[in-house]
């Protein structure tokens, strides 16, 4: 016996000839799992840089906006049929939300049983971003269901949500203090994500490195507070009355 | 100097354990925060107690057997091994807590010490080189560029200690096994485990329950030994290049 578990063991030193699939590596690594987070989370990103900008339409009128909103199901005829690319992207960012939320649940979950025990001695440590991934997370995950039954559902809407009629829409919810607070918190919690999660998905996808650290920490802020200013600017607007 | 201690005491590894409060006197500036421990033991041992355990070995910095999170920071408040840490660095009427390294997959052992073979068991996945026994060959005979020399150097200096692990607020290794691989990975003499050291050390440090990287950056901070914060994102790049490389 304790021959076979030496040859064993030989073996599984060089265990370079049955190596688990590419996939299943990243799904099994706590580095691999990172690096899935960082992948979905760019695509995120991009999706809500993109977001962001067509949300600033809506301060040309609501003909600009809501033509905006019809060319987006028109997109890619006619090649694609009518909201085909509408759902292309939607099916996209759901695998990526639920690959990144899975992910971010897995490896706290490892994160927590890893260290189970508190020190006795407490110190405030890393910044206000660092240590809000897990719940600001939470926060963007409850705010995206909401806001899709809310704008594009309009199943928790007040004031009558009409297809069609976004920029309508889009008044309803700012008119109310509830939908203001929601869509207030949610981007900051948004703004604090991006400001570590940018930075972090470099780091986690390797292109990071002393010498660009600044290039990058930098890049990260200017990223999350122009996602803040774009997305609270439309509620702003609305409330103070320069969009009505 | 006279100082309070608030001691972590625990019988044996399933013992609960529980900060107990000392009291001593006549400690110099000049002692390491180890000699003051070590006065505190001659001090429980006249008494008739149970001096305290705590792991030491060397006493130069250079061995990483000295541990114990000091006021909240692992190897206490100087960036230093515990053993050249001196109690200059605190002032006369301190209280000074003394806790272990804290982290699953370093179970404590007795009081202050904690096992620490989850990383031999790391360094056995692959912190190794194939290398041809016998005399020593020349040290020209291959040739290693200046930058890369010193990458090595760098993270070579880590000892081991684990001051990273029970920093992080996830009991991450990533920096010491990142330490490892790079030491390696940027040599010529390691480059033919390149892709199977990463791979294989990466997934041995998830099976010793060791918690991810959220780069929080607590690690690097601790680190007696300045291995810095990038050295894990250089390690991520490797994980990712073996990736592809290994199965084809
Ligand atoms: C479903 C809601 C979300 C949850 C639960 C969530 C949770 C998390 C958590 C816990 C982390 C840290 C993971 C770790 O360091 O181990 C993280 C990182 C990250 N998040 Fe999110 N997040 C969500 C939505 C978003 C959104 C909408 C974006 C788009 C901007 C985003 C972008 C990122 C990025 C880029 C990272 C860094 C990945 C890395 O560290 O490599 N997340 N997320
Ligand atoms: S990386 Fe630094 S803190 Fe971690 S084990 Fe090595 S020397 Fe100790
Ligand atoms: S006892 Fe050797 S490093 Fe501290």
């Amino acid at each position: 016996m304790p021959l076979a578990s030496s040859v064993v063991s030989m073996a599984l030193a060089t265990r370079a000839d049955r190596r688990p699939s590419m996939t299943r590596t990243l799904w099994d690594s706590s580095v691999g799992k990172k690096t899935i987070m960082a992948v979905s989370g760019l695509i995120m990103l991009g999706y809500l840089a993109v977001h962001m900008l067509g949300n600033l339409k809506i301060f040309f009128g609501s003909d600009e906006f809501n033509h905006y909103a019809h060319w987006l199901r028109t997109l890619g005829e006619p090649f694609l049929h009518y909201e085909w690319a509408l759902w292309i992207v939607r099916v996209v960012l759901v695998a990526a939300v639920v690959l990144h939320a899975v992910s971010a649940y897995q490896l706290s979950r490892r994160d927590l049983r890893a260290r189970p025990t508190a020190y006795v001695h407490k110190k405030a440590r890393s910044s206000y971003a660092t240590r809000t991934m897990r719940y600001g997370g939470i926060i963007l995950a409850l705010f995206i269901v909401w806001h899709i039954l809310d704008l594009t559902t309009g199943t928790v809407h007040t004031g009558g949500f009409q297809s069609g009629h976004p920029y309508q829409n889009v008044l309803d919810t700012f008119s109310t203090w509830y939908g203001n607070v929601i869509y207030i918190v949610a981007v900051l919690a948004l703004g604090l994500h991006v400001q570590h999660g940018f930075w972090s998905a470099a780091q986690t996808l390797g292109v990071g490195s002393a010498t660009r650290d600044r290039v990058l920490k930098t890049l990260a802020n200017v990223l999350a507070v122009v996602l803040t200013a774009g997305f609270v600017s439309v509620p702003v607007a609305v409330m103070t009355g320069v969009v009505s | 100097m006279k100082l309070t201690l608030r001691v972590w005491r625990q019988q044996n590894a399933e013992a609960p354990g529980a900060m107990a409060t000392y009291e001593v006197d006549g400690i110099s500036q000049d002692m390491s925060f180890l000699e003051m421990l070590d006065t505190l033991n001659e001090e429980l041992i006249l008494s008739g107690d149970e001096p305290v355990a705590f792991d030491h070995d060397c006493r130069e910095g250079i061995c990483g057997a000295c541990s114990l999170v000091i006021n909240g920071d692992a190897h206490g408040p100087e960036r230093t091994t515990t053993c050249q840490l001196h109690m200059r660095s605190f002032e006369d009427g301190d209280t000074i807590d003394v806790e272990p390294w804290r982290a699953s997959a370093f179970p404590v052992v007795k009081d202050l010490v904690v096992d620490r073979s989850s990383f031999d068991r790391i360094i056995q996945a692959g912190g190794y080189i194939s290398a041809p026994t016998g005399t020593a060959p020349d040290a020209h005979a291959t040739p290693v560029p200046k930058p890369d020399a010193d990458s090595a150097f760098e993270h070579a200096e880590c000892i081991g200690c684990g001051a990273c692990v029970a920093a992080c607020p996830n009991g991450s290794a990533m920096l010491f096994t990142s330490a490892k691989v790079n030491h390696l990975n940027v040599l010529p003499q390691g480059a033919p485990e390149r892709e199977t050291r990463v791979l294989d050390m990466v997934a041995t440090m998830d099976d010793e329950g060791f918690g991810g990287c959220t780069l929080t950056g607590e690690c690097a901070t601790a680190c007696p030994k300045g291995i810095p914060l990038p050295s894990i994102t250089a390690m991520n790049k490797e994980w990712l290049r073996a990736n592809r490389k290994v199965r084809r």
